[in-house]
């Protein structure tokens, strides 16, 4: 994702830009929210508390409060809505019913905006029958203990009926692929048949893989206000919004090159002069600038062998502990150290090598060093914040 | 590297189970029947390796499109482990129907001697319907024309012995395709080649490059013919030229399924099989070539990514030189399978199949009103004509056409 807001954001100004990524991201594990900081009331005070390591540090409280207004308007653009407020978050729920702090959210999603005070007295919750990534029960006992009242409504449709041949892949994403059209439509009558007199219907997010006219198409369709609520992976929404993004950035004019991996780089006097790929062999890539937005350990951004982490294209400088016994904390639930590991940058977000700050080579998201995403609930805030951030400074450089 | 460490040892432990691959797989998408790339890949090759009677046959509706691979994060060979497991595994042997569609060079050569006829007959509805009938190779088919003259023919008459006058060469593979059904874009090459500066050779031996064989389980067969394509190969560049290809799939298959798939070394060479239009960007971003236009050429081209372009991920090569040509209004269409892959749209079982994958991208090229689809593969070309009505080239022969052979001739003098 970083990636993509980075070269949508330079492109729109102008900028020439080549995207090489070697798979999708994590944007297929989306929630539907966006987090910034994961508190209680206004994440900027939390944020301004934060270590001087921190990417959030580097960008300072105003400059992350500016990026951040702009942000709903930057997806507007392709339509993704979002709600949501920089100086007060509300809340997102979780597949398995928990409430969580949110800073934006899709508009099709369910959103709770004070925990005290329940949106609903009523719900009718969908369970489409043999699919297993989404569980009403725990959803209904998540609202009950909130005191929303729940009915549960089982839903087949024959379409459906043929995914089940093969359990593994009732999943959200082909379960999505045969709700359009007529199908969609007779979803649309059992669940009003079914519903009774509730005053919203949570429905799980399986519908609108490749655009958004299937959600509103259905939201029109259904007699009561309709929500969605996160599936586990993979996201409907989230694969649609990288879809999204990708489409945006090649309208801009950007060049998006999937599958294929960056592998090593050409550093001349303290700049990267160009960059090699798989695909490409021998074809060097040149670039006035580079950002690097591979990702923390899960996409292989940053690598650890068994005696050291390490960053797999150019060898930069990072930010870790040398002591393996340092990594870890036993207590699984405790902060782990290894989660802040990631490339080492200088105020500006630019790279070193042995040292050396790298003129021209930027890092932007995951890849960063300084933030725990899973303890702190910062992983979209420091990926879509630093991406603009470093997007603009290129533009006006 | 060993066919067996590269799909089986390694790759399968590296997936994750985030089935990000079953959401790009054209197959999945359209054919309930299907497991998917992670079920058909990582998942059951755990299985097969303990007990090969977990092989499945629906394994046979996998496309070989790669897809799956372009989209895994984690590099796992999804493809390449779900052919690999149909090469060891499948009782399936081939039948007749295979062996006609996979031997598109001996295919060819029958064909061409009796071109005229075999096109006529093999138009004719009962002629289809028989094949219907009695191959299973569907009747709704438009079935390739063959040439009268094969490409080879054409160019030891009328080419070959001018190809020395010049300083630098390459060495063409130009497959069944080009070699049966459509002389034409050799020729094109041919002339754009000569125009900026390069002789054009054969390689001693030319195979068909077996895609057809790995597909329909015809594995030794492939694999004799790698091998003598390889050594040709390897003599091409040992004389400094290097080979070109105007197939995204003919050059897909020798660069990574004679290693991955059928074992066939060619790391000493890989690098030197290449796409024309690759080469030939390259040598205009370069400097070393320049290329002149036609001011009366006017064009609204809209580029289609094969599978194996897509996995090749070249088609920045192509479109590029598409976009040098100044009469051309280029658009760029989305990224998805045709549906045809080679020889399995041919097959009765798969027709239905094959049409559904292709619809959204049929519907988005007739929705654009273009004079003609560029695509560096033949058989989508065949697809996309017989499913469209929009005429399709390759995006070489749309370069000669647009090119002004004299101007650039005097450019690169
Ligand atoms: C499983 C998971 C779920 C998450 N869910 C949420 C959520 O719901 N809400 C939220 O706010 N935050 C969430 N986060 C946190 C946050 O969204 C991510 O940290 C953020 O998306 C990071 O984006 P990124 O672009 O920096 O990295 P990634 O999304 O990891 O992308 C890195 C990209 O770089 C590519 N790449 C890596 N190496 C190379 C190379 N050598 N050459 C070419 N390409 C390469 C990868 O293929 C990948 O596409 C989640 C994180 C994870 C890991
Ligand atoms: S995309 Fe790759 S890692 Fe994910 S399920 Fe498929 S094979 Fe496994
Ligand atoms: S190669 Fe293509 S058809 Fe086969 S599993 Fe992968 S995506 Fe599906």
């Amino acid at each position: 994702m970083s990636g993509l807001v980075t070269g949508i954001a330079a492109a729109d100004a102008g900028q020439r830009c080549l995207i090489i990524s070697a798979g999708q991201s994590a944007l297929h594990f989306f929630s539907g929210s966006f987090e910034l900081y994961g508190c209680e009331g206004n994440p900027l005070e939390a944020i301004a508390g934060v270590g001087k390591e921190h990417p959030y540090s580097k960008l300072g409280v105003e400059r992350i409060q500016r990026l951040a207004e702009e942000v709903p308007a930057f997806f507007g653009k392709m339509n993704i809505s979002l709600v949501g407020n920089p100086t007060r978050n509300h809340y997102r729920i979780t597949p398995l019913g928990v409430l969580k702090p949110a800073w934006l959210t899709m508009d099709e999603y369910a959103r709770v905006e004070d925990v005290s005070q329940m949106p609903w007295k009523r719900v009718a919750i969908c369970d489409i029958e043999g699919f297993l990534d989404f569980q009403p029960d725990f959803l209904a006992s998540g609202c009950a203990e909130r005191g929303v009242e729940s009915t549960v409504i089982p839903i087949s449709l024959p379409e459906l009926e043929r995914l089940r041949n093969n359990p593994t892949e009732m999943r959200a994403t082909n379960i999505a692929k045969e709700l359009t059209g007529d199908t969609l439509h007779r979803l649309a009558q059992k669940i009003n048949q079914a519903s009774g007199d509730v005053d919203a219907v949570l429905m799980p997010t399986v519908v609108g893989l490749l655009d958004a006219a299937a959600v509103e198409e259905l939201k029109k369709q259904v007699d009561k206000p309709l929500h969605f609520v996160a599936t586990m992976p993979p996201s409907v929404p989230g694969i649609r919004t990288q879809i999204t993004l990708r489409k945006r950035f090649q309208e801009l004019g950007g060049v998006y090159m999937l599958g294929d991996t960056v592998q090593s780089g050409t550093i001349v006097d303290g700049r990267l002069q160009s960059i090699r790929t798989a695909n490409h062999g021998e074809v060097e890539f040149e670039a006035d600038n580079f950002v690097l937005a591979t990702g923390s350990f899960f996409s292989h951004g940053i690598v650890a062998s068994s005696e050291r982490v390490y960053e797999p294209i150019l060898g930069l400088d990072i930010d870790a502990s040398d002591e393996r016994s340092e990594w870890y904390k036993r207590n699984l639930f405790e902060a782990q150290p290894y989660m802040t590991f990631g490339v080492a940058t200088d105020s500006d977000f630019r790279v070193s090598h042995k040292g050396q700050t790298l003129s021209n080579v930027y890092a932007v998201g995951a890849v960063l060093s300084g933030c725990n995403p899973i303890k702190e609930g910062c992983g979209a805030g420091v990926a879509i914040l630093t991406s603009l951030h470093v997007a603009q400074k290129i533009t006006r450089k | 590297m060993n066919n067996e460490q590269h799909t089986n040892k390694q790759s399968f432990e590296q997936c994750v189970k985030c089935t990000i691959c079953t959401v790009y797989c054209p197959v999945a998408a359209a054919n309930p029947d299907y497991p998917g790339p992670k079920q058909a890949g990582p998942d059951l090759e755990r299985y097969r390796l303990k007990n090969p009677r977990f092989y499945d046959d629906t394994l046979d509706l996998c496309l070989n499109c790669k897809r799956c691979e372009v989209a895994c994060p984690s590099n796992v060979k999804i493809g390449d482990i779900i052919l690999s497991a149909r090469l060891k595994y499948s009782a399936k042997r081939p039948k007749l129907r295979e062996y006609i569609l996979a031997n598109t060079d001996v295919m060819g050569s029958m064909a061409t001697t009796f071109a005229p006829l075999v096109n006529a007959s093999l138009k004719l509805p009962a002629v289809k319907n028989i094949m219907d009938r009695t191959l299973a190779i569907d009747h709704h088919r438009t079935m390739p024309t063959y040439s009268s003259q094969r490409f080879e023919a054409w160019f030891k008459q009328h080419a070959q012995a001018k190809q020395e006058n010049f300083d630098r060469s390459v060495s063409y593979f130009h497959g069944c395709y080009v070699n049966y059904n459509h002389p034409k874009q050799g020729k094109d090459l041919v002339k754009i080649l000569n125009a900026i500066g390069y002789g054009v050779h054969l390689l001693d031996k030319e195979k068909c490059c077996g895609v057809a064989l790995i597909s329909n389980k015809m594995e030794a067969q492939a694999r004799r013919q790698a091998k003598v394509n390889i050594n040709s190969i390897r003599r091409s560049v040992a004389a400094g030229r290097p080979v070109l290809t105007t197939s995204s799939t003919c050059t897909f298959t020798m660069r990574d399924e004679y290693p991955h798939v059928l074992g066939v070394d060619n790391a000493d060479v890989r690098e030197q099989i290449v796409l024309a239009t690759k080469f030939i960007f390259e040598a205009v971003d370069a400097g070393r070539v320049k290329l002149a236009f036609r001011e009366d050429y006017r064009k609204r081209i809209a580029y289609h990514t094969p599978c194996h372009m897509e996995k090749l991920g070249w088609s920045i090569y192509s479109t590029s030189l598409l976009r040098m040509i100044p009469g051309v209004e280029f658009m760029m269409l989305d990224s998805l399978c045709c549906g045809i892959a080679g020889t399995y749209g041919f097959k009765r079982e798969n027709y239905p199949y094959s049409q559904k994958i292709g619809e959204p991208l049929f519907r988005q090229i007739k929705s654009l009103g273009v004079d003609l689809v560029a695509t560096d593969c033949e058989t989508c070309k065949w697809q996309i004509e017989m499913s469209t009505g929009v005429t399709v080239e390759n995006p070489i022969s749309i370069l000669a056409d647009a090119l002004d052979v004299e101007q650039t001739m005097k450019l690169n003098k």
